[in-house]
């Protein structure tokens, strides 16, 4: 099983180094534009608990980086599915369907913490440096946990690349606004507050915050996000199933 | 090696496969033949374990497919119609990672890989990317990624689709030589040449049923050995000869213009559907 799950993801790292030279940029470029607009312009004089907004906002972009980062492994499935055909290689090779799962999983793990490394070094040029403790990166391994196993799942149940795109939109993008990324929840109504608490994302946002800020975050931030990621990642192993016709 | 029985399979409104029964032996080359649409690829799918079956059953030596299908995978080599290698990773990395996923531990790997890509002339192309290389290569390419882990079973679902008279006759070469080690192979054609050329047995299939499995040369004796074909309101019909003598003896005896050529398995194609393979 060790095997094939290598297999899996030694696929996707090959790739992926090939574009290294292209994610790089493609990593930076967002996350510096929300620094430069929202933390550097907009938030100079913007004070959250005794923060400025630069810290403020970088934990909350590195949540909402680590779950598109590792939600990405949804098209690069999608295009090697749909485009090369590759999944029949894998799909016709020994491979368990769980090995599958986990190995493209891991492959958006490997995604989300290279781009957190990206933000990370953006920050430090804007003179803000946060606490790397454990607690911060095991909620961004959760965080990414719980969305690469959810993309595993659509890629599959998804008939067209276009569907793919379109999924992204609406499912990633509003919770990207939504989760505590950029502002601090206490500004919602509390019904508001109650809804955004079912988001994963939230209490990702939270944990990798509170934890930058080198405080201790509450233990039911990390278990809702590793029940979540665990059920994702079992109902993507179903998927694959259905996706084999 | 390969029984299938009464094997059925249905799209939502296609039959693509309608009872089905087959049974290839080991060492054997057989070869799938039958017109656009016919189900060879659907075929190929499911020995393949690509797609479930809507009834019937496949064993590959001894495994049904079923219940060890992890194991059975491990028995076949697929080389599918549409080219499905990693157009941005290098030769070597496609190859590498075919045996990753077939468990095999790296000298091993190293040590097929070399071996491989000598056999199929691509040693000086190791380190190109895939997308670098022309169809002909890109083809070869996957037969020696199918070839990898040694499997005793090779599929190949129309290997020379698109390829000119030159490489088409040196897959044909490769194709035989694989043969020769012992592996027995499916391939599925609609080039007349390629079945008539490789196979020891042949199956016609048409829109979904097959209609009769035999060596070549029976199925092509059945009808004469010679043809005439002559033009009627715009259509080739042939006549059948079981000599030449008898066929020129025809010719002198007719006014109309005729060519005389060997029967093929076109002919025998022809006569069972009414219809042409290509
Ligand atoms: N995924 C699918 N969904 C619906 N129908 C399908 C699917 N795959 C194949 N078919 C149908 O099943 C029939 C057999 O298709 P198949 O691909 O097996 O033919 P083939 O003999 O390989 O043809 P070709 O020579 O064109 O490759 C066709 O009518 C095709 O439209
Ligand atoms: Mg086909």
């Amino acid at each position: 099983m060790i095997h094939s799950l290598f297999a899996v993801y030694y696929r996707e790292m090959l790739i992926m180094r090939r574009r290294l030279t292209r994610l790089v940029p493609s990593w930076s470029v967002s996350p510096l534009l929300y620094l430069i607009a929202f933390g550097y312009a907009m938030g100079k004089h913007v004070e959250i608990d005794g923060h400025s907004y630069m810290e403020f906002l970088i934990p909350g972009l590195i949540a909402m980086n680590s779950m598109t980062q590792s939600f990405a492994i949804a098209s690069e499935i999608n295009i090697a599915r749909f485009y090369w055909h590759i999944f029949e290689e894998i799909q016709a090779a020994p491979v368990s369907d769980f090995s599958y799962v986990a190995g493209e999983v891991l492959a958006g793990i490997t995604r989300a913490f290279l781009s957190t490394c990206v933000i990370l070094i953006l920050g430090l040029m804007f003179g803000v440096t946060l606490s790397c403790n454990l607690l911060f990166w095991l909620a961004i391994l959760l965080n990414s946990f719980v969305f690469a196993s959810l993309a595993v799942g659509l890629a599959m149940l998804v008939k067209s690349h276009g569907d793919q795109v379109l999924l992204t939109s609406f499912v990633i993008t509003p919770m990207a606004f939504l989760g505590g990324t950029f502002f601090p929840l206490e500004n919602f109504p509390e019904w508001g507050q109650r809804l955004v608490y079912i988001l994963p994302i939230t209490h990702a946002a939270q944990a990798i915050r509170s934890a930058s800020f080198g405080n201790i975050p509450p233990i039911s931030s990390y278990l809702v996000l590793f029940f979540t990621g665990c059920i994702f990642f079992f109902i993507s192993v179903l998927c694959v199933k259905k996706a084999k016709d | 090696m390969i029984k299938v029985h009464n094997l059925n399979k249905i799209y939502k409104s296609v039959h693509a496969l309608k009872d089905v029964n087959l049974h290839v032996k080991s060492g054997e080359l057989f070869a799938y033949l039958g017109p656009n649409g016919a189900g060879k690829s659907t075929t190929i799918r499911i020995l393949t374990g690509l797609t479930q079956p809507n009834s019937g059953s496949v064993s590959l030596n001894g495994f049904d497919l079923k219940n060890s299908s992890i194991k059975s995978r491990q028995q076949c080599g697929l080389v599918p119609q549409s080219i499905n290698l990693d157009q941005e990773l290098s030769v070597y990395e496609n190859l590498t990672i075919h045996g990753l996923l077939f468990r095999m531990g790296k000298a091993e790997r190293n040590e097929k890989i070399e071996e491989l890509l000598n056999y199929v002339d691509l040693s000086h192309r190791q380190q190109s990317l895939v997308k670098e290389l022309s169809g002909g290569m890109k083809r070869r390419l996957m037969i020696a990624r199918a070839l990898m882990h040694s499997p005793s079973v090779l599929f190949l679902d129309e290997p020379t689709v698109g390829l000119d008279a030159g490489m088409r006759r040196k897959i044909w070469a490769l194709i035989k030589k694989i043969q020769q080690q012992g592996t027995t192979i499916f391939l599925t054609t609609h080039y007349i040449e390629e079945a008539e050329f490789l196979a020891d047995r042949v199956a016609f299939l048409d829109t979904g049923t097959l209609l009769v499995v035999d060596t070549p040369s029976n199925l092509m004796t059945t009808l004469g050995t010679w043809a005439l074909d002559r033009l009627i309101d715009d259509k080739m019909e042939p006549i059948y000869f079981n000599s030449r003598d008898d066929a020129n003896h025809y010719i002198a005896t007719h006014k109309e213009s005729f060519t005389l050529r060997r029967v093929n398995l076109e002919d025998a194609f022809l006569s069972m559907t009414g219809k042409k393979v290509k």
